[in-house]
């Protein structure tokens, strides 16, 4: 006989699960005691949302789907936050939470929630258990949709009795089937085809290069089909990465916070090829007017973001690396030196905004200085405000990753990302830059940090305000700082030191490179603390 | 205007639940949902008319596709001709000398009289949604106490029928 608990974990193994991240309560305990006794290793959050942060941090750096683990009621409750971020950004995930026991399924016991009902709208799937037997066929459904198509969180909710009661035997099925659930991944011949005659046609082209390039793990399909077209490139935010900056062609980030010589080359465009971007309000403010200057050609795994935003003239859907690997051998180089001219003479007319200061740490110079003291495959985190801006438009990603909560926009991402990136990747450099805000909403997960000896290099920059939330004070409510000034604040090199980090607070560019570079050569964790000017803008 | 999409989806708790709240989370308008377990016990067919343009029904179709435990998804006004019918309870107020003006509407419109009681008479009608309303609209000024309807369910004409993929 084996029980729930050990079926779950054994889901687990048979899914090469090598980490979860979670926190426990009474009615996942059993699965708990199970775990304990495999060789997957735990990792202990300070807060049930940084378990689902980590898990998507170590996603997004390895390609795995990540596991994080809740109790239920607030456990659960507390993990959406974290599943919300992933399904905006697509991330592979698999949510496991306890529930009360079954036969007391709403009456509103001790902590018990909706999670499955809650969930509704940021899962990609999910599931109830309402009977042993069905463990193994669930899990291997929840890991099969989480991972493929267009990837996404998946919710496992599992009752306490369900973990508990024993069935004869186990035995994980080698596929899973879904008769509504077949991913296309092959583009259409058709639609390609008519693809490369509209770009040869096209006399302004243009590469837009979003997330799911990225996701898709098509740097290298990208690089080939631009290199093969000649055609320039901007990405998204969540395209950041795919193309190091200091490519000629490659014009960086568009959108409101984006270059304005990308944004330009959007609007003189007269083929945008949209390749894993879901055209959000961030990246284009306009979608209708910029499909109304060009023609548009999106390629999405998911047919429902064709169209959802952007008028497409066509469409192509499928696996963004088969395609573009298509796509790259058919193209043929064309010269279009005016278009390309122009595009660049903007890029090369652009002054690069803040100069190193004495008084303060000028973030925006900061991060490009450390963008060159980092390795070429490090991985950057950005949380979310300034410093996220500040890192996506300065930070150069060479062959590594940078990583940011672009959908959902959630302050408090950055540290527990880096963890779990950093134990995706134990190898390479993990660095994490965040607020003074956004890191007072996770600075317990300094205790994971601790416990897990991670080696991540963390940066608060310090400006004693929310920022960018201050910014739009100062442009649109008259300087009037309702909430955003952050009295207060602990002494974050003191707060270190309290758990045994090494920390250093840098208040001049000057200062901020020199501890930067010990950052980096310190084996283990590390907290740079940059005090910045409140007036610097964010772009 | 009105489209009449035919959903197959897998007959398992929670499916109408995720249909529904997609509806209202993308803001699309349904004008009536009817479900029912169809000739494979494991599958439940939906009917739903949504009120829209193209677009909008585009984008229904494909949000529903996403939901996992949805199988097909088939907007029966692209497909061609289909059948669709309505199944009606009114309940109209009718003493002894009305019933019989109301017994001659019920047979103009083939409903059914499927309770009397001293005060009222209980009709069933099955038909179109359009014929329904015609009924209604007669029955008006006897006073309509009640009416029960259970929403579109719809049919292709001929030989196409709405089927899961093949494997």
């Amino acid at each position: 006989m084996i029980s729930g608990a050990e079926i779950m974990v054994k889901c687990l193994e048979a899914e090469g699960v090598e980490i979860a991240f979670g926190y426990p309560g009474a009615v996942i305990c059993p699965f708990y005691d199970y775990l304990y006794q495999s060789s997957i290793r735990h990792v202990l959050v300070r807060e049930e949302q940084n378990a689902a942060h980590m898990a998507s941090g170590y996603a997004r750096s390895c390609g795995k789907p990540g596991v994080c683990i809740a109790t239920s009621g607030p456990g659960a409750t507390n993990l959406i936050t974290g599943i919300a971020t992933a399904y905006m950004d697509s991330i592979p995930m698999v949510a496991i939470t306890g529930q009360v026991n079954s036969e007391l399924l709403g009456r509103d016991v001790f902590q018990e929630a909706d999670v499955t009902g809650a969930c509704e709208s940021f899962t990609k799937h999910s599931y109830l258990v309402k009977d042993t037997r069905e463990l193994p066929r669930i899990f291997k459904e929840a890991f099969h949709i989480a991972s493929t198509g267009r990837p996404g969180p998946v919710l496992i909710d599992v009752p306490v009795d369900i973990q508990q009661n024993k069935i004869e035997s186990f035995s994980y099925p080698e596929k899973a089937e879904i008769i509504g659930y077949k991913p296309r991944t092959q583009g259409h011949g058709l639609q390609i085809k008519r693809a490369i005659q509209a770009i040869e046609e096209a006399k302004r082209p243009l590469i837009c290069c979003g997330g799911g390039v990225v996701l898709a793990g098509a740097r290298e399909e990208m690089k080939a089909f631009a290199r093969n077209s000649g055609l320039p490139i901007v990405a998204t935010m969540m395209g950041i990465g795919v193309v190091p900056m200091d490519s000629d062609r490659y014009l960086g980030m568009i959108g409101s916070h984006g270059r304005s010589y990308a944004n330009r080359a959007m609007h003189e465009a007269d083929l945008i090829i949209l390749c894993g971007a879901r055209v959000g309000d961030r990246a284009v403010a306009a979608p209708e007017q910029v499909a109304e200057q060009a023609k548009i050609i999106h390629i999405d795994i998911d047919p429902a973001e064709i169209g959802k935003n952007m008028p497409v003239d066509i469409p192509i859907v499928g696996d963004i690396r088969q395609v573009l690997a298509q796509m790259a051998e058919k193209v043929h180089y064309i010269d279009r030196p005016e278009w390309i001219q122009s595009v660049v003479e903007y890029k090369k007319s652009y002054v690069p905004h803040g100069t190193d200061r004495e008084d303060a740490v000028e973030p925006r110079s900061f991060i490009r200085s450390l963008s060159q003291l980092m390795d070429d495959n490090a991985i950057l985190v950005a949380d979310v405000g300034q410093n996220q801006i500040w890192c996506a438009r300065n930070y150069n990603v060479k062959e590594g990753r940078f990583l940011t909560s672009g959908g959902l926009g959630t302050m408090g991402y950055a540290l527990p990302a880096a963890i779990g990136a950093k134990l995706a990747k134990p190898h390479r450099e993990v660095v994490a830059v965040c607020g003074d805000g956004s890191f007072q909403m996770v600075m317990g997960e300094l205790g994971t940090l601790c416990q897990t000896g991670a080696d991540v290099k963390l940066i608060i920059m310090e400006n004693g305000r929310l920022g960018m939330v201050k910014e739009l004070q100062d442009k649109l409510y008259g300087h009037r700082y309702a909430a955003t000034t952050l009295d207060g604040n602990p002494d974050f090199v003191a707060l270190c030191s309290a758990y045994g980090l090494p920390a250093k607070r840098a208040e001049s560019n000057h200062q901020a490179v020199e501890y930067a570079k010990e950052m980096l050569e310190h084996k283990g964790p590390f907290v740079l603390v940059c005090r910045v000017d409140p007036d610097t803008p964010t772009i | 205007m009105k489209y009449t999409l035919a959903v197959l989806v897998e007959n398992q708790p929670g499916v109408l639940s995720k249909v529904a709240g997609l509806f209202s989370r993308r803001g699309f308008n349904i004008d009536s949902l009817a479900v029912g377990v169809t000739e494979d016990p494991k599958i439940s067919r939906m009917t739903i008319v949504v009120n829209g343009d193209e677009h909008i029904v585009e984008q229904v179709e494909k949000q529903l596709n996403k939901v996992i435990q949805v199988i097909k998804v088939k907007t029966l006004d692209t497909a061609g001709d289909f059948l669709s019918c309505e199944l009606n309870l009114i309940k109209v107020s009718a003493n002894a000398q009305q019933r019989t003006e109301i017994l001659q509407l019920a047979n103009l419109f083939d409903a059914r009289v499927i309770d009397v009681s001293p005060t009222t008479m209980t009709l069933r009608f099955a038909g179109t949604p359009q014929k329904g309303e015609n009924l209604m609209t007669l029955l008006h000024p006897y006073g309509v106490k009640e009416v029960v309807r259970t929403g579109t369910i719809a049919i292709e004409k001929g030989a196409a029928i709405t089927r899961k993929k093949e494997a």
